[in-house]
């Protein structure tokens, strides 16, 4: 599972672990910081944070792995979330994440190779009146069907980062 | 800024706030819930700044921006005072026309107004629209009316006048009396009176102690939670300042899941602006007593709306819970005295305080006191957040508030609890809503979801989906949680492609009761609970999936098969076209599906506009 | 002293121990996989699940973690914590179907068939291995990663770890991975062999063999 992630930014990382006073508990939150920047989570910033921060490296690595929040790998540019939720369910939008994963040629929580396009399946954005609900960025798209998805990336890659 | 130290201080804020009002004053509400959010009201409210920046009417007219009215379905909503006109469905280009006729002239737009959707009737005012009228606003009365980012609306609206009350008028034993007599019980679902809760957690030793306002809210389908953070965050904390001050904890923390930001932004505005007034930080009302909020993010795991969990995770480790033989009361966070509410239970206090415990008591049953708030979502024509007295009957809620079931079908059941409870079917449909009545049924109240289906829902997919849900969100720990339901899920799965035995019943029974009993947390515990449920209600299901391999809702893919009617089929095409196996086949103008291609993905039934594709 | 009634017997230990110490000290045997009492208790197997009555309500709880209380009442081995032990065994051999050790669990608890679909892990995520290492061993090399059907016990990253010594600790208190059973032939079958009254080893060797070295003795005979 070795990937190339680019040049370690350790004082950026530094100034995050500062802003929170260097508090272990303050983990989660300093992780979620980190995966911000740089949408996901490098190793060497891991190792940096048990480094500076004094936790064990096994449970720095536990809390990346547990949340949905985090990825130990890196992502598309554009990440499309597709509620699943029991609203959303109820009114087809497994149909929905179907024709995205056909479309795409990834499966759930995988991402494009050419690192264009995350797609993933999230559990209620708690906007259940709009059902089947997604979103990509801050974008939502209510009332999604199956046919609407070809159209859906087409806008999101055409408007690029203009969100 | 200065401080508010006195509650003569605090009152006569809130006078001069009031006098400066104008109540005759046109008024433009606009929500910027996540709901209309997500419907474009952000560029609504926009537009109106724009119009009445262009109209020149900055001093006559208001604005103002609102959190989540509740009624997202029908989003954006606007509302203008004061009168109360209700528009819904309000676009961007609708703008002028409302600021020139309504704000200007007290016209009214008629194709905005809210049509009762049985009779055609047109309604005027959101107070008498029907989703609204049969409700009893209490936490949820000001969502719509004030700006949440703007502790000022709060003030005036008697914020922290409980606080004050508490602080400066009763000791820390009369409050937790007070809210125990009120009958509060947890509103996240476990329902543990919260007066007691509070003072047991008073009652454990040491010095140090916390409190936490839980805002998870993991269930799908429940956006209670939410609406209450992004509307009226302050009522929260004001209700959270009270527990601590009662409790003797100096610490308090909100922990917020991550996928609700506008909830999280609106918070640590509240935050900064009581810190501001003096209501949060040191020496609050000059009484001595000290205490501070932080704001912890979620990371995304549905087990840390547990307590331990949640617990767990704001020390930074890994959400697992822990056997809670010892409660959180006694050990907690770091091992201190705890307090874990929801923010809806948080929320209640401050009304308890100020109108007492017997006026609170008045409301709900004998043993479910106060206003329950729920997420109706699902096959209903009205969908969004309703609060009622609890003791109403499920009927009446869906009915009556939710304006029966949408498309005119039939209802099946209602699923309230979330992933943790279970399927109310049509012949309990008389239930209160009440902690104890849930649970005798076999479901529970959980964090407010209500979930309604109709006769196209399979309730065996149900059950799986659940399963499925709950297989993702176990944390992993012990054994009949991670084991117990991989396996259900396997046997539920099984059922629904065809693949089902006639022991897999009795199966599923063992293992659910199994788990409920065996399991370390709720999560667990409760995760048999949609199994049980639709067993005991829907087992004719079950039977027709595992016998006859029929899914009577027709919704099973390898139990169902697409048929196209030939007399209504007109050879339009557009099925064939847009199947993506290409199992449609057209013989002259007759279209015919090759059951062998077909995936049963639905395409072609949504495209047909003739209705010609049927299920059986 | 905090005094109690387990399986109808009054005991008396001091406050602070759990049911499970207190069974163990009066030689009540209430089976465990997860337990070690050189290590905290973690309360994953739920094996160690035994029924109390507080005199206000009964409830199952696990005695590997439950502090004992003035005048409860435990019962050990009642129907519902029988059968509720022999399907979490059924579903941990439907997962590691080669360890001896819960093969002659299985065996004790006469658990005759396994009804789910079977796999060939070797790991029951028990947690000895990490507790070991972090408290006895002072490393912490290793550690729980993952979570629900992710969940497993490996080192950061999945990479050999700067910290692990080598010391074979992990390896030592693993109640799955040592000791295989000979007689599972296939992943999903029972073994039940050692479930034989005289075992063969005994005639053979003039002791019974399992607890040093298998000798699938018991399974040759089978063969035979």
């Amino acid at each position: 599972m070795e990937m190339p992630e680019g040049i370690p930014e350790y004082s950026k990382v530094d100034k995050i672990i500062e802003s929170y006073s260097c508090e272990k508990s303050a983990l989660i939150a300093i992780l979620q910081e980190i995966e911000n920047l740089y949408g996901y989570l490098p190793a060497w910033a891991l190792r940096h944070v048990s480094e500076k921060l004094g936790v064990s490296m096994i449970q720095v690595y536990g809390v990346a792995s547990f949340y949905d929040a985090f990825h130990l790998t890196p992502r598309g540019k554009h990440l499309i979330r597709v509620c699943l939720g029991t609203a959303c369910y109820l009114r087809g939008s497994a149909r929905v994440l179907e024709a995205f994963e056909a479309e795409l040629g990834i499966k759930d929580g995988e991402t494009t190779p050419d690192l264009e396009f995350s797609l993933q399946s999230v559990r209620c954005l708690g906007a259940c009146a709009l059902a089947p609900v997604m979103v990509v960025g801050e974008r939502y798209f209510d009332k999604m069907t199956p046919t609407k998805v070809h159209s859906v990336l087409k806008r999101v890659q055409s408007r690029n980062e203009k969100d | 800024m200065k401080k508010i130290r006195t509650p003569q201080e605090l009152e006569a804020l809130r006078n001069s706030l009031l006098q400066r009002r104008d109540t005759n004053k046109p008024c433009v509400r606009v929500c910027l819930g996540t709901g209309c959010r997500a419907r474009g009201s952000l560029d609504v409210a926009k537009a109106f700044a724009n119009e009445v920046k262009r109209q020149g009417l900055e001093i006559q007219v208001e604005r103002k921006q609102t959190g989540c009215h509740g009624f997202c379905e029908r989003g954006p909503v606007v509302v203008i005072g004061p009168k109360e006109i209700f528009y819904q469905r309000v676009k961007q280009r609708d703008v002028p026309e409302i600021v020139s006729k309504t704000l200007l002239n007290g016209e009214v737009v008629d194709r905005l107004l809210y049509a009762n959707p049985a009779t055609g009737q047109k309604v005027l005012y959101e107070y008498e629209v029907p989703f609204y009228k049969k409700q009893t606003r209490l936490v949820l009365a000001n969502n719509g009316t004030i700006d949440p980012t703007n502790i000022l609306d709060y003030i005036a609206i008697r914020g922290y006048q409980a606080l004050a009350k508490a602080i400066k008028t009763m000791s820390c034993e009369e409050i937790i009396d007070t809210v125990e007599k009120s009958g509060l019980r947890g509103l996240g679902g476990g329902g543990f009176p919260t007066g007691r809760k509070w003072r047991l957690c008073r009652e454990a030793p040491g010095n140090i102690k916390f409190v936490i306002g839980n805002g998870d809210e993991g269930d799908p389908g429940a956006f209670s939670d939410r609406s209450l953070m992004e509307g009226n965050p302050h009522s929260i904390l004001e209700g959270m300042i009270i527990g601590a001050y009662a409790i003797g904890a100096n610490q308090g923390y909100l922990y917020v899941r991550a996928e609700y930001p506008l909830a999280l932004k609106h918070l640590q505005i509240a935050i900064d602006q009581a810190r501001e007034y003096g209501f949060l930080g040191k020496n609050i009302f000059n009484s001595g007593f000290d205490f501070d909020i932080r704001i912890n993010r979620g990371g995304g795991a549905f087990v840390c709306g547990e307590s331990s969990a949640l617990v767990a995770s704001i020390e930074g480790k890994m959400g697992e819970p822990r056997a809670k033989y010892i409660h959180t009361v006694e050990r907690g966070l770091w091992n201190k005295p705890t307090n874990l509410n929801n923010v809806k239970t948080w929320a209640n206090v401050p009304f308890i305080i100020n109108n007492g415990a017997d006026w609170y008591g008045k409301i709900g049953t004998e043993k479910s006191k106060g206003t329950g708030i729920f997420s109706l979502v699902g096959k209903v024509n009205n969908t969004g957040l309703v609060e009622i007295p609890m003791g109403t009957p499920l009927r009446q809620v869906i009915y009556d508030i939710g304006g029966g079931i949408l498309g005119g079908k039939k209802f099946k059941a209602v699923q309230t609890g979330g992933p943790s409870g279970g399927c109310i079917p049509e012949k309990l449909l008389d239930l209160p809503v009440d902690f104890e009545k849930l649970t005798e049924a076999g479901s529970m109240m959980g964090s407010g979801g209500m979930i309604v289906m109709d006769e196209d829902t399979c309730m065996v997919d149900v059950a799986r989906y659940f399963l499925d849900f709950l297989q993702d969100e176990s944390c992993g720990k012990c054994v009949p949680c991670r084991e117990g339901i991989k396996r259900m899920l396997e046997v539920v799965t099984d059922i629904t492609a065809g693949r089902g035995k006639e022991d897999d019943l009795e199966l599923l029974q063992e293992l659910a009761n199994m788990v409920k009993e065996f399991s370390l947390c709720g999560l667990g515990k409760t995760a048999p609970n949609t199994v049980l449920s639709t067993l005991r209600y829907f087992k004719d299901e079950y039977e027709a999936h595992v016998r006859d391999k029929k899914c009577p809702a027709g919704i099973c893919r390898d139990l169902i098969e697409y048929f196209i009617l030939e007399d209504k089929c007109t050879g339009c095409g557009a099925c064939l076209r847009l199947c993506p196996q290409h199992a449609i086949d057209a013989y002259g103008l007759i279209h015919t599906i090759d059951p062998a291609k077909c995936i049963r993905c639905g395409i072609c039934r949504d495209a047909c506009p003739f209705e010609a594709i049927i299920v059986r | 002293m905090v005094t109690l009634m387990i399986d109808g017997v009054k005991v008396q230990v001091e406050e602070g121990s759990t049911i499970l110490e207190a069974a163990r000290f009066y030689g009540i045997d209430i089976p465990t996989l997860c337990y070690h009492d050189e290590l905290t208790p973690y309360g994953a197997c739920r094996l160690c699940m035994v029924e109390v009555d507080d005199g206000r309500r009964t409830r199952l709880v696990a005695s590997c973690l439950y502090p004992v209380r003035e005048g409860i009442k435990v019962r050990t081995h009642t129907e519902r914590v029988i059968k509720g032990r022999k399907l979490i065994l059924e579903l941990l051999i439907a997962r590691c179907p080669s360890s001896k050790t819960l093969q002659d669990l299985a065996s004790k608890m006469g658990l005759e068939q396994v009804r789910f679909k079977m796999e060939n892990k070797d790991c029951i995520l028990c947690g000895l291995c990490v507790r070991m290492c972090a408290e006895q061993m002072g490393s912490g090399a290793i550690g729980f990663v993952g979570r629900g059907q992710n969940r497993e016990v490996v080192t950061p990253f999945r990479m050999a770890s700067e910290i692990c010594r080598n010391c074979g600790a992990c390896m030592y208190i693993c109640p799955v991975v040592d000791l295989q059973c000979r007689g599972v032939k296939s992943p999903g079958e029972l073994c039940n062999s050692c479930l034989v009254i005289t075992p063969q080893c005994l005639e053979k060797h003039g002791q019974v063999m399992c607890t040093l070295n298998s000798c699938g003795a018991c399974v040759e005979k089978e063969e035979k």
